[in-house]
């Protein structure tokens, strides 16, 4: 099966978007941009592989008759049996560096502690992979950084031993762990290994669901086109002509979501654009922050360390907010000062993060207006997009400075950018009269 | 490039760095000479006046600039600010007041001479009053101010005519007078006029060349080297004709044999864009925007930025018949006394005339005569051509305000908005 890909390497995530040939969608996956930018690319790319394997595991039990719930529900345990492998490959990676760093850094004594939290991790997979469980991220770096701090905090307190050694090794391990890349059948080896139990769970399906995975790890998945964007494209493993500026991508991303799309937001963790779009998607006018990140997703991510709060929380805590208390600093830092200061005074927590919602965006509608105004459809994207808060003020103060206006925000924003790139890959190999120049298999 | 052309190209470029180097020498000589120097700036510059009374100019924000492109405004900068400049205060200003409170020391790296008169054309840039204010305070030394009236209905009438040519002739020419101890010649202020209409017929051949495709020259950052000789000391000289005469054979030739503009990096190689630019270069970062440019393919063939010292394309010239009236139309023609609109035709006709792909603003943080309206200029203009409009964000010469990634990701933006158009016409 041959597909094209784009790859959006932001400063916070990578993302990459997988389209088969004839255009339609096949996977898409998400990693955190690590130092290793080469690497990152190559973890969203095996990730939005994955996912397409996913789903030609779900094609397969459709075309053997398996009705549709039946279908999702054996997916779902697939899927979720799949990623507690994942899970369990990765800490056998962090098992083994960290084991080294321990030598390398002589620190013998933590030895014992460090094997009680590695096997404590692996006992705990079930668990956290339970039906129904929830986690508090998708990235490793996030899961087993927050289980590891529980467990050494415990560990510690029990044996009186040192918590700052366990916390230090599992830094050092971590970016080790992280820039160790993924193996060419990553898909086949967790998928066997998640099949011993979802075999078990599929019972009277356990035949049709065995026969649509060996078809699915059957497929060759050839790579025709490739197109990189975003902040660090120019690191990308792409040649020069297979690099398109993200605000393109989003462009004509966002055009393929919503055909309708006339302008469209983007708030990413480092800029902010403002894009206006014809009925092709084809970009006729934008417009960027300049050299101040105010306004921009880490904003918020440095307000939440102020406040210590997780970034997914802001929004609803802003949400529950009686009055929005005016936010006059435009600065980052200086918002934050201003936070603190209100918090002095006696401001409600709510209140000052619904104020600071409205700032970030009251600097993306002054974008706006720069770029040509809001044109009916708007479409919202970015990381910010996920924020109930954000969207709530930018409804707003939209509906206040330009009347009513079709509003459109995907769950699958954050991909609008990869889709895009993947759109122009696509139209880049559609042009090319020769054959495939690459063939690379991965996942 | 071939070899020869190379040669032809240093000839030019030799020479002008021979006048300047000539110019910066005398200057630091000045004190022992007796020569006087006058301090004036390029918008309204009367140089020609200057030269009738054998004054040498020296021109503040030319050695700022240079400054900025030697790296060393950063350290010049920071000196003003410790003395208590804002950091909002033009940039120029206190890279100049900083290399004044560190012994004076001009471009080339001789000392450059205390002025014996400050002489201030108001050509639309208020920081300039400011500037010689601070000037006349570290010197005592007398100060004149030629009050130029702004084009705010887009002409000149005769009465705005007669109010600058009536300053001139009882102001400062006096004034030159008293400080040199020399009579005003008038013969000799018309043979220098005569002298700069010549340069500028050669100069405004030298930029509508950039209307031939591929353009044989960059209109903006080879631009600015191409208006040195004649926005500064030079204008009225024979230097200054036999540099233009020179290099107008040298682009001619260019267009002869079909070749683009040479950039620092060697010849650009296709022409990819066509680009007509608003607004004054980041000189710090002068070498490295210019690569961004050659880099993608593009050429800016024509820009605004080259006219702040005379608007020549327009059909201005000195005219020697008519001595002290030109002097004054010309105060009142250079690009940042002219209003909005006027703006806003000028720059439409350039992308339309120059057959531009599209037009981009440099906007500078510090330089409020040059960013004052430029969004609304990009709108009108985009109206008007249905050529897009870009948009960057830089400074003259503060490094701070210089973010690479961020122009670059913006121009990478723009010129691919350009192709993907073009790709959609062509299908279309």
């Amino acid at each position: 099966m041959r597909y094209a890909v784009g790859i959006d390497l932001g400063s916070t995530t990578t993302k990459a978007f997988v389209l088969a040939e004839d255009g339609s969608p096949l996977g898409r996956g998400i990693t955190n941009s690590r130092s290793n930018y080469d690497l990152a690319c190559q973890v969203a790319l095996t990730e939005a592989l994955i996912h397409t394997r996913f789903a030609l595991v779900a094609q397969a039990l459709r075309e053997q008759g398996v009705p549709e719930p039946r279908a999702f529900a054996l997916l779902a345990d697939l899927e979720r049996l799949f990623r507690r492998e994942q899970y369990r490959g990765q800490i056998e990676v962090l098992a083994r560096v960290t084991r080294e760093v321990v030598g390398r850094f002589g620190v013998e004594d933590a030895r014992p502690a460090v094997e009680r939290l590695l096997s404590a991790m692996d006992a705990e997979s079930d668990a956290l992979y339970a039906p129904g469980a929830s986690r508090k991220s998708d990235f490793f770096r996030d899961l087993a950084g927050s289980r590891w701090h529980a467990l050494a905090e415990e560990d510690a307190k029990r044996t009186g031993g040192g918590f700052d050694v366990l916390t230090a090794l599992f830094d050092k391990a971590i970016l080790e762990v992280e820039n160790t890349p993924w193996g060419e059948s990553t898909f086949e080896t967790f998928v066997r290994a998640a099949m011993r139990d979802a075999l078990r769970i599929a019972a009277a399906d356990a035949v049709p669901l065995e026969r649509s995975v060996e078809r699915a790890v059957a497929v060759v998945l050839e790579k025709i086109a490739g197109v990189g964007t975003g902040y660090g494209r120019a690191r990308l493993p792409f040649p020069k002509e297979s690099i398109r500026s993200e605000i393109l991508c989003h462009g004509l991303g966002a055009h393929a979501m919503f055909p309708g799309t006339r302008t469209v937001l983007d708030i990413g963790g480092q800029d902010t654009k403002a894009i206006q779009v014809d009925d092709a998607g084809i970009v006729t006018s934008f417009q960027m922050n300049d050299r101040c990140a105010a306004g921009c997703g880490r904003y918020l991510g440095y307000i939440a360390d102020e406040m210590n709060l997780g970034l997914h929380e802001l929004g609803p805590l802003a949400q529950t907010a009686e009055r929005t208390v005016r936010i006059n600093s435009t600065c980052t830092v200086f918002a934050g000062a201003e936070l603190r200061e209100r918090l002095s005074l006696g401001e409600k927590r709510e209140d000052i993060l619904s104020g600071l919602h409205r700032a970030i965006i009251l600097r993306a509608m002054s974008l706006l207006a720069r770029s040509g105004g809001v044109h009916a459809e708007f479409t919202f994207t970015g990381g910010v997009a996920k924020n109930p808060a954000a969207v709530d003020a930018l409804k707003s103060l939209v509906k206040e400075n330009y009347g009513e206006v079709k509003m459109n925000i995907s769950p699958d924003s954050i991909y609008t950018g990869a889709l895009g790139a993947a759109l122009f890959a696509l139209r880049d190999a559609k042009a090319r009269t020769t054959a495939p120049v690459t063939g690379e298999v991965a996942a | 490039m071939s070899k020869t052309d190379t040669s032809q190209k240093d000839s030019s470029q030799l020479r002008q760095k021979t006048m300047i180097a000539d110019h910066f020498t005398r200057l630091s000589k000045a004190p022992d000479t007796g020569e006087k120097c006058v301090y004036t700036y390029v918008p309204g510059n009367l140089t020609e006046l200057l030269r009738a009374f054998d004054v040498l100019p020296v021109l503040p924000e030319i050695n700022a600039l240079q400054s900025g492109m030697r790296g060393k405004s950063r350290d010049f900068i920071a000196m003003a600010e410790k003395q208590g400049h804002s950091e909002d205060v033009c940039a120029y200003v206190k890279s100049d007041i900083g290399m004044q409170a560190t012994g004076n020391v001009g471009p080339t790296g001789e000392r450059l001479p205390p002025p014996d008169l400050l002489l201030l054309s108001y050509t639309g840039c208020f920081t300039f009053l400011k500037w010689f204010e601070l000037l006349r305070e570290r010197y005592k030394c007398p100060t004149v101010l030629l009050q130029v009236p702004y084009q705010g209905e887009g002409v000149i009438t005769p009465a705005m005519r007669k109010y600058v040519v009536d300053q001139i002739r009882d102001k400062v020419i006096p004034e030159l007078e008293r400080v040199t101890g020399r009579k005003y010649d008038e013969d000799k202020l018309k043979e220098n006029l005569r002298r700069s209409a010549k340069a500028e017929d050669d100069l405004v051949a030298v930029l509508e060349s950039a209307k031939n495709v591929p353009s044989p020259i960059d209109s903006w950052f080879g631009g600015v080297y191409y208006i040195g000789p004649i926005f500064t000391a030079f204008r009225g000289t024979q230097d200054a004709v036999d540099y233009y005469r020179e290099l107008r054979a040298e682009v001619e030739e260019r267009v002869r044999l079909g070749q683009g503009p040479t950039t620092p990096d060697g010849d650009l190689g296709e022409e990819k864009f066509r680009i007509v630019v608003e607004g004054p270069p980041p000189w710090t970062h002068f070498r490295e925007l210019w690569k961004m440019f050659a880099d993608e393919g593009a050429v800016v063939v024509a820009s605004t930025y080259t006219k702040v010292g005379g608007t020549y394309d327009l059909g201005f010239r000195h005219d020697p018949d008519h001595p002290l009236e030109s002097l004054a139309d010309y105060c009142m023609g250079c690009y940042t006394n002219l209003n909005m609109p006027t703006r806003v035709d000028m720059i439409s006709n350039y992308v339309k005339n120059y057959k531009a792909d599209g037009f981009l603003i440099n906007s500078v943080k510090s330089c409020k005569s040059f960013s004052a309206g430029q969004l609304m200029i990009m709108r009108e203009v985009e109206n008007r051509t249905g050529r897009p409009g870009g948009f960057i964000e830089s400074d003259l010469v503060d490094p701070r305000y210089f973010s690479s990634a961020n122009v670059k990701n913006r121009l990478e933006s723009y010129f691919q908005m350009i192709q993907q158009k073009r790709a959609a016409k062509e299908i279309a």
